[in-house]
């Protein structure tokens, strides 16, 4: 071990003395629209101001690469946008650093960080909310047939609706969903989620449909699968949807019965090299000028300073608007039972 | 080797002083021979050796939870099974807990035990997130009942037994996990309660690397035997397209598949053009479209093997056959075709060993039907975290590979085997 570290030390040395040494942190993300927004409105002004370099890495969600990079001491991503659905169990394992409020940058209307940010996206001390989205399922009108879809029960009933469902690869919202189909009052989803008879009551509507379940990973599939047909319904974050209707001009329909809002922090990967680096650039990152570019792809802006500047165009169609329809994703739910419900869901999809 | 010993052993043309030279010299063309496969050997040592050796190791290996909580484990050795332990344990799992919950190490903790008891993790998780608001000496004091209250499961055996089991250093676990087994606290073996998946995908990995072989087999040997017997020009024009494929990058001929299967792709909207089928058929993201991707892409390891080996087949031995009144089918099983037998090991066995540990082409055209173990495996050491059933995993397959390679150096025997 101490000799593998001498060695990549003396080679990263030497590499370090050879070329010059330019300050560049690796940021991820979701890619596809959403990442497109974040590159027009905070890493290419970051760049532009500061001239640090910035990799703008995509995936796909989830902690498992955030752990295992941590847990092999292999740290390459410094910056990662996280959902809050994950970000309870990526901080109580110890996979990010804590980010003190300190380093925020007050509102430009003066407002102090801590009273412009809604409570939400400062609650957890790993991660600065970045926006505000929801999972809602979408469908295209060329594809759809007679039927329209209005209810998540319409997401599980094939006699009503057939044809093939895109659901991402995870337990996450599908169980949710899953239990609300069969029932089961969204203010109680997590109540019974937690129980033994609640799990197995979840996977088995999940059962139902699973012949016509086409699972993707990566959020940017969505509006590709509901184009080509590989999927009539499709699970997705509502930003995806939108921006293939506004910007695409596609033909797609966003149901917002049981959406499941939540919000995406920007969060430091534990042991970075770049801790400085990496809060200049969150700092820079949810300020309001940066943070009100986000609704081009209908996701809401953490801050209050920033929804002032919001199109009121756009307003309709950002989660905050919704928020009667939906519930919210229970962070602390998951980060208890991600690992053993992560589990069994493998188990299942392998059945 | 027989001129080394002409030339060590006493010759007796050779005086002692010329036979000590000649023993010198013989040893410094060794050392330099060996000097010269330094770099390789090196190579092999860390490229090849080690990381099976550590993955060997890790498969038994599992130092976490020792590491972890090493307090509660050494107040749990007394320990029978039956009941709840007393309550200095409990006590100590309180303040572990806690201590864990504060360095952010619990989670750690919940899944390593969440693999000898489905569910623990989310029991150890609140567990902890409870403990870690309360004082070192409030625990010290009450943790037991702290503990108790904080979850039911912690009034159970079954969750001391999953932390004793946890605790070992060396175990066996994994492996069993690996063939779907599990050992009671008492120590006996018995399947593994809580779902058998494992067994199932080494057969279902096994059977399709076999119709992958046979696939080959059937559309590489009558090809194999047309390029060897074209004319020269001709079979120099189609050795390239058997070659040229097999330049191109893997990832571009597996996304050819996609492109091809997938719903709309180009092979049902043909289909549903020509009127032969009214709803498209659902082949990508199946096991045969795993094995339809991997046939084509494995196809000039079969191919190669067999042409070389045919190229250096006597026409005049079939001629010979036909002219002695066999029948061409019977010429050929009992003249062509043994003499082929050394290509036909060669292509099959590369491409059967080859198929089994597939990862790429499953992994994107497969969707869940079409997963071979080398998915599993992979998804443990990437998504779950699981290094150590990884690991058995891998040595299983290892050692289900070198077994059927001895069962076929038994039957068919290894030396026969051409590459070309």
């Amino acid at each position: 071990m101490k000799m593998t570290r001498l060695v990549t030390g003396v080679v990263l040395g030497s590499m370090l003395a050879a070329g010059a040494v330019a300050e560049e942190l690796t940021v991820v993300s979701f890619g596809g629209a959403y990442g497109a927004a974040q590159k027009k409105h905070m890493l290419d002004p970051y760049t532009a101001k500061t001239g640090n370099k910035l990799l703008f890495e995509d995936y796909s969600g989830g902690i498992a690469e955030i752990k295992a990079q941590v847990e092999a001491g292999n740290i390459q991503w410094d910056v990662v946008d996280i959902e809050v659905i994950d970000l309870e169990r990526a901080c109580s394992e110890g996979l990010l650093e804590e980010i003190p409020t300190s380093i925020l940058a007050p509102g430009d209307d003066g407002t102090p960080a801590e009273q412009d940010f809604i409570p939400e996206a400062l609650a957890n001390e790993c991660g600065v909310g970045n926006i505000v989205w929801t999972i809602v399922y979408a469908y295209n009108e060329k594809t759809i047939g007679a039927t329209r879809p209005t209810t998540i029960g319409d997401f599980f009933d094939t006699a009503k609706i057939p044809g093939k469902r895109a659901m991402r690869k995870r337990p996450q919202v599908n169980l949710e969903w899953a239990l609300i189909a069969d029932g089961v009052a969204p203010d109680k989803v997590y109540e019974v989620l937690a129980t033994e008879a609640g799990q197995k009551r979840a996977f088995a509507k999940l059962d139902t449909i699973k012949k016509d379940i086409v699972w993707f990973d990566s959020w940017s599939q969505v509006p590709q699968l509901l184009n080509d047909g590989g999927a009539i319904l499709g699970q997705s974050a509502n930003g995806r949807i939108f921006n293939a209707i506004k910007e695409d001009g596609k033909p797609f329909k966003m149901v917002w019965d049981a959406h499941i809002y939540d919000l995406d922090v920007w969060s430091v990967v534990k042991g970075t090299r770049k801790m400085d680096l990496a809060f200049d650039f969150i700092r820079f990152a949810t300020g309001t000028k940066p943070l009100s570019g986000m609704p081009d792809v209908a996701y809401g802006p953490t801050r209050k300073s920033s929804m002032a500047l919001v199109d009121p165009k756009v307003v309709p169609d950002l989660p905050t608007s919704h928020l009667k329809e939906g519930i919210k994703a229970n962070g602390i739910f998951w980060a208890d039972y991600g690992e053993s419900l992560g589990e069994k869901f493998n188990e299942w999809l392998l059945q | 080797m027989g001129q080394d010993q002409a030339i060590t052993g006493s010759d007796p043309r050779l005086t002692a002083g010329e036979a000590a030279l000649a023993r010198r010299e013989l040893r410094r063309h060794k050392l330099i021979a060996l000097l010269l496969v330094v770099p390789l050997l090196l190579f092999l040592l860390f490229a090849f050796v080690a990381p099976i050796a550590t993955m060997l190791y890790r498969g038994f290996n599992n130092p976490a939870v020792a590491q972890l909580i090493p307090g509660t484990l050494q107040r749990l050795v007394p320990w029978d099974g039956t009941g709840i332990p007393d309550r200095a344990v409990l006590t100590r799992m309180a303040l572990d807990l806690r201590r864990l919950a504060k360095i952010r190490r619990s989670g750690k903790l919940a899944e390593e035990l969440n693999r000898h008891l489905p569910g623990a993790s989310s029991v150890v998780k609140s567990t902890a997130r409870k403990l870690r608001r309360k004082s070192e000496t409030e625990l010290e004091q009450k943790g037991a009942d702290l503990l108790l209250a904080a979850n039911s499961l912690w009034s159970k055996p079954a969750i001391w037994q999953a932390v004793k089991k946890a605790g070992q250093v060396y175990t066996d676990t994994y492996y069993l996990t690996a063939m779907d087994l599990e050992r009671t606290f008492a120590g006996d073996i018995q399947t593994r309660q809580s779902g058998q998946i494992y067994v199932k995908l080494y057969t279902k990995t096994l059977r399709m690397a076999l119709i992958i072989t046979l696939m080959c087999l059937l559309l590489g040997y009558p090809l194999a035997y047309f390029l060897a017997n074209a004319p020269p020009k001709t079979a120099n024009m189609l050795m390239i397209f058997v070659l040229l494929p097999f330049w191109t990058s893997l990832l571009v001929r597996t996304t050819a598949w996609i492109a091809l299967l997938q719903t709309n792709g180009v092979i049902n909207s043909f289909l549903t053009a020509a009127s032969i089928v009214t709803d498209p058929l659902e082949m990508l993201y199946t096991e045969f479209s795993t094995v339809v991707a991997m046939t084509h892409i494995l196809l000039p390891f079969m191919i190669l093997p067999l042409y070389s080996v045919m190229k250096g087949i006597d026409p005049s031995y079939m001629r010979a056959a036909m002219s002695m009144g066999a029948r061409p089918l019977s010429a050929f099983v009992s003249v062509y075709l043994p003499n082929t037998m050394p290509g036909l090991s060669a292509g099959a066995l590369l491409v059967f060993i080859i198929s089994v540990g597939y990862y790429i082409t499953p992994a994107l055209v497969g969707g869940t039907k079409g997963q071979m173990i080398s998915n599993i495996i992979a998804f443990h050491m990437q998504q779950s975290n699981n290094w150590g059933l990884a690991a058995a995993l891998g040595t299983l397959l290892l050692v289900l590979i070198l077994t059927l390679y001895w069962l076929y150096d038994r039957f068919v025997g290894a030396a026969n085997i051409k590459l070309g």
